[in-house]
């Protein structure tokens, strides 16, 4: 089987219906992406396919197809991903850091659906992925700031 | 509580070929002490600082990072004394080792008790003066000058008169024959780094994927094994017939233990599926009828029944007797799962003679003992590497599943990362278990408190995970701010013991002793302000010291909550404070109710007078973060049993706090030269009652029990 993963083709030798987080983690060794709940009810495992945000932890490594995967160690090839982990680092949003990773894919993929995204889309892109440090106002301030960025040319990241 | 540390270690000074390496050694008081030659790892000799002659300094930290920010905070420790600049330090974990990196006040390599920087304060800055003092000397010898003329800035030393600079990289060499002196002398204030509001030294890589945590250790012929304990609390093994599971597709083995199952196979996602596609025989017969309603109705007895007194000031009985009024509530507090987001796991390589661990624990040290225990193997011969932690909050203080995993592992060949699912993690946690107190309060014609007497019912989970905390049969832990801060007349604190049945593994979770009995003593204030008729916030400061810190932050919350001004119907403020972990706390938090059953959390307010603030960055982000597991806990956090099995298992069944719930969080740092205070638990022991209070204030019931049994609105 073969998937398109950070925009290399990988062969890979599983049962169709591994879940694509393990394959990306143990087989590929891409370990950013992180195991939260296994359920799609955490949003740790997030990343995106073809630009949008999936659970990787419930999307089976069959199905993905020739679709692009991409995860958190090239997010920074994309402008919006390097605004944004340049506001994660300004406004000191991680603390453990563990569930940073789909957060920030989370919040690429709700930038790139919508640029200048009020208090009410972000809550309602974001309350899927859960924090248990408590990062969840600094995320929302960083988005903001990454969506402003975003627009200021002189801060084209 | 002393920390023993100046009379008990030595700091020793080491040159290998390349690097100046400083440590504490177990063996007395400060001296110099030479290493062999080469010395490339820095994790020898137990290193904390070291210093390469290209001039990068490493710090090796001793305590876990779990999100605490105790990298960066001991970094710039060790950069206040060395006088280097903090972002430029290197910083790794030290490995479990208690009698190289125990901490000064636990006796023992321990990330808890909010204790990190509080042990490190001295010791850190310690290392960094000695190591500066040894290359001033050494650069004053080769310039012939008197030390003194000499001052140490940004990695270099400086020769005042003449302005002559040497790198510190250029003087490892020379300082090989320098003693580091025995008490060096620390800078009392004028901070350069303490202080500093920097960014977190470990951010930049948790924001790309390429922070390792336990989970992501990788190696040459690494395996993966997904784990299942018995569905029933205390049960064993009895068999299973392994062939559904080898029968899938990269599954290599299964392996049995009398209190588990693994399957190991080339990836997770097929260990998961041979796991699932195993029917193991459980015996679960000692708890299998157990429920939650047994231990509630076995901790309601406990308060009826007297227990050793823990602490008292006047004759209470007396007083009570003669009081105006007796006020008598009871507090019931549920189990609570940690939750955190990196669900256990634990990779290890066992040799018949060895053990390699690769893990995230808060206590690498004991786990390496306890394995070594387990195996038959010498602690010498089993070796604990430490990991960035997904969180912590008091689960891996326990050592019990690196054990397992360690058990597990050395029946297989090979490196093996074993993983819990969450639904292993929750159901297989070790609980903060049920609390009770029982409280009566004697009021004078006033409403004001003349006797305070609080029964609190619980485990004691000091005598066995650290006995320092326990004296004469009473579990400092457990009676935690069980009077609060207050001037009580006459009071008295008794513990009444009582321990979760056989099997049912239960430890410390964020806040311990103090959040249980915060929300106790804050809900009992806050009810004697009603029904004295006197304002809650007025109420409290009439029983707090003048003058004092706890006070002061009492103050400055209510000043800084716009305490008093009017809010809408159905909307309230709850106060409440905590003295505790070396720190002050004051929070309100306002609610709105718009309905009966009903919750919608607007704003929580907070001062923290933490001492010192080392990093104000990551002072901030701890009482954020704290308050905000503090909400989930309070508004979510149970755990029940029924026919002896843990009933919640994942986020749907056990609900935390979301971003669309989140309410705006104000933390305000008083300005304090005294010495740092905790931080990680103030935030999480204060904030129930904050909430409660302003439930009651809102219109709504007292409770007296968590968690809140109201449906929580999103933030409007």
């Amino acid at each position: 089987m073969r998937i398109s993963v950070n925009g290399a083709v990988r062969e890979i030798d599983v049962d169709a219906d591994t879940p694509l987080l393990w394959v990306l983690r143990d087989v590929l060794g891409l370990t950013g992406t992180k195991f939260g709940c296994g359920a799609a009810l955490c949003g740790a495992c997030t990343v995106l396919i073809d630009g949008v945000a999936k659970r990787s932890c419930v999307t089976q490594v069959g199905d993905v197809g020739d679709h692009a995967v991409t995860t958190i160690e090239t997010l920074a090839e994309t402008k919006t991903g390097r605004a944004l982990q340049k506001a994660w680092l300004d406004v000191d949003v991680v603390q453990c850091g563990y569930c940073q990773s789909g957060q920030l894919m989370q919040a690429t993929a709700l930038l790139q659906a919508n640029a200048q995204p009020d208090d009410l889309a972000i809550d309602s892109a974001m309350a899927g992925n859960i924090c248990r440090c408590g990062t969840y106002g600094r995320i929302r301030t960083a988005i903001k700031q990454a969506a402003a960025d975003l627009q200021n040319p002189e801060l084209q990241p | 509580m002393s920390t023993g540390f100046a009379a008990s270690r030595r700091t020793a000074l080491a040159l290998g070929a390349a690097a100046l390496v400083v440590g504490f050694t177990g063996r007395g008081t400060l001296a110099v002490a030479a290493t062999p030659a080469a010395q490339d790892d820095i994790l020898q000799t137990g290193t904390f600082i070291r210093i390469d002659s290209n001039g990068q300094v490493s710090v090796v930290v001793p305590y876990a990072e779990m999100g605490q920010g105790a990298l960066t905070a001991i970094a710039m420790l060790v950069a206040e004394e060395l006088e280097v600049d903090p972002t430029t330090i290197k910083t790794e974990m030290a490995p479990g080792d208690d009698k190289l990196y125990g901490h000064p006040i636990l006796g023992e390599q321990l990330t808890g008790g909010s204790l990190s920087v509080r042990g490190a304060w001295k010791q850190m800055r310690q290392a960094g003066a000695g190591a500066r003092i040894v290359l001033v000397t050494a650069a004053a010898r080769a310039w012939s000058v008197d030390p003194a003329t000499c001052r140490a800035e940004a990695g270099h030393v400086i020769h005042r008169p003449s302005s002559r600079r040497v790198a510190y990289g250029e003087l490892v060499e020379s300082a090989r024959t320098i003693a580091v002196p025995q008490d060096p002398p620390l800078k009392e204030g004028a901070f350069r780094t303490i202080g500093q509001p920097l960014h977190r030294f470990d951010a930049a890589q948790k924001v790309n994927g390429s922070a390792i945590y336990g989970i992501d250790v990788r190696m040459p012929g690494l395996r993966f094994a997904a784990l299942m304990l018995s569905p029933v609390i205390d049960g064993r093994l009895i068999d299973v017939d392994p062939a559904t599971a080898l029968a899938v597709r990269g599954v290599s083995q299964v392996v049995k233990h009398p209190r588990a199952l693994a399957v190991v196979a080339s990836n997770t996602g097929a260990a998961r599926k041979g796991l699932a596609a195993l029917s193991p025989q459980w015996d679960g017969a000692t708890q299998a009828n157990l429920s939650t309603a047994d231990l509630v109705a076995d901790l309601d007895g406990g308060m009826k029944e007297a227990g050793l007194l823990a602490n008292s000031s006047g004759d209470a009985a007396a007083a009570m007797s003669e009081a105006k009024k007796v006020h008598e509530f009871s507090f019931r507090m549920p189990m609570l799962a940690h939750a955190a987001m990196e669900p256990l796991n634990c990779t290890v390589h066992c040799t018949p003679a060895s053990c390699e661990i690769w893990v995230g624990s808060q206590g690498p040290g004991r786990a390496r003992r306890q394995v070594a225990v387990a195996l038959g193997l010498s602690e010498d011969a089993v070796t604990v590497h430490n990991h960035h932690i997904g969180g912590g909050f008091g689960r891996r203080l326990q050592s019990e599943w690196i054990v397992l995993a360690a058990e597990v592992a050395s029946q297989i060949d090979g490196p093996v990362q074993i993983s819990w699912s969450r639904e292993q993690d929750f159901r297989h946690d070790a609980f903060r278990y049920h609390n009770h107190s029982a409280v009566r309060v004697g009021v004078d014609g006033s409403g004001m408190p003349v006797s305070f007497e609080h029964r609190v019912v619980g485990p004691s989970i000091m005598s066995w995970f650290l006995p320092l905390f326990v004296k004469d049969g009473i579990d400092l832990d457990v009676v935690g701010y069980a009077a609060g801060a207050y001037q009580w007349p006459n009071h008295r604190v008794e513990f009444t013991r009582r321990e979760p049945p056989e099997g049912l593994l239960v430890g410390n979770w964020r806040g311990v002793g103090e959040t249980r009995n915060c929300f106790v003593v804050e809900s009992v204030l806050d009810e004697l302000a009603h029904a004295a008729g006197q304002d809650p916030v007025q109420y409290r400061r009439a029983l707090l010291e003048p003058g004092s810190r706890i006070l002061n932050v009492l103050d400055r919350v209510a000043e800084a909550s716009g305490w008093g001004s009017s809010l809408p119907a159905g909307s309230g403020r709850g106060v409440a404070i905590l003295e505790g972990f070396g720190s002050f706390i004051g929070v309100v938090a306002e609610v709105e109710l718009p309905a009966a059953d009903r919750l919608r959390l607007k704003r929580v307010t907070s001062v923290v007078d933490c001492g010192v603030a080392i990093n104000p960055n990551v002072v901030r982000q701890q009482i954020e973060g704290g308050l905000v597991y503090g909400i989930s806990a309070a508004l979510y956090g149970k755990v029940t049993i029924r026919d002896g099995r843990i009933e919640q298992t994942n986020f749907h069944d056990h609900p935390v706090l979301r971003m669309n719930e989140m309410p705006e969080i104000e933390v305000i740092i008083v300005d304090s030269k005294k010495g740092p205070g905790g931080v990680g638990e103030p935030g999480t022991a204060v904030l129930a009652p904050a909430i409660t209070n302003a439930i009651r204030a809102a219109g709504g019931p007292r409770l007296y029990s968590l968690p809140v049994d109201l449906a929580v609105e999103p933030r409007s």
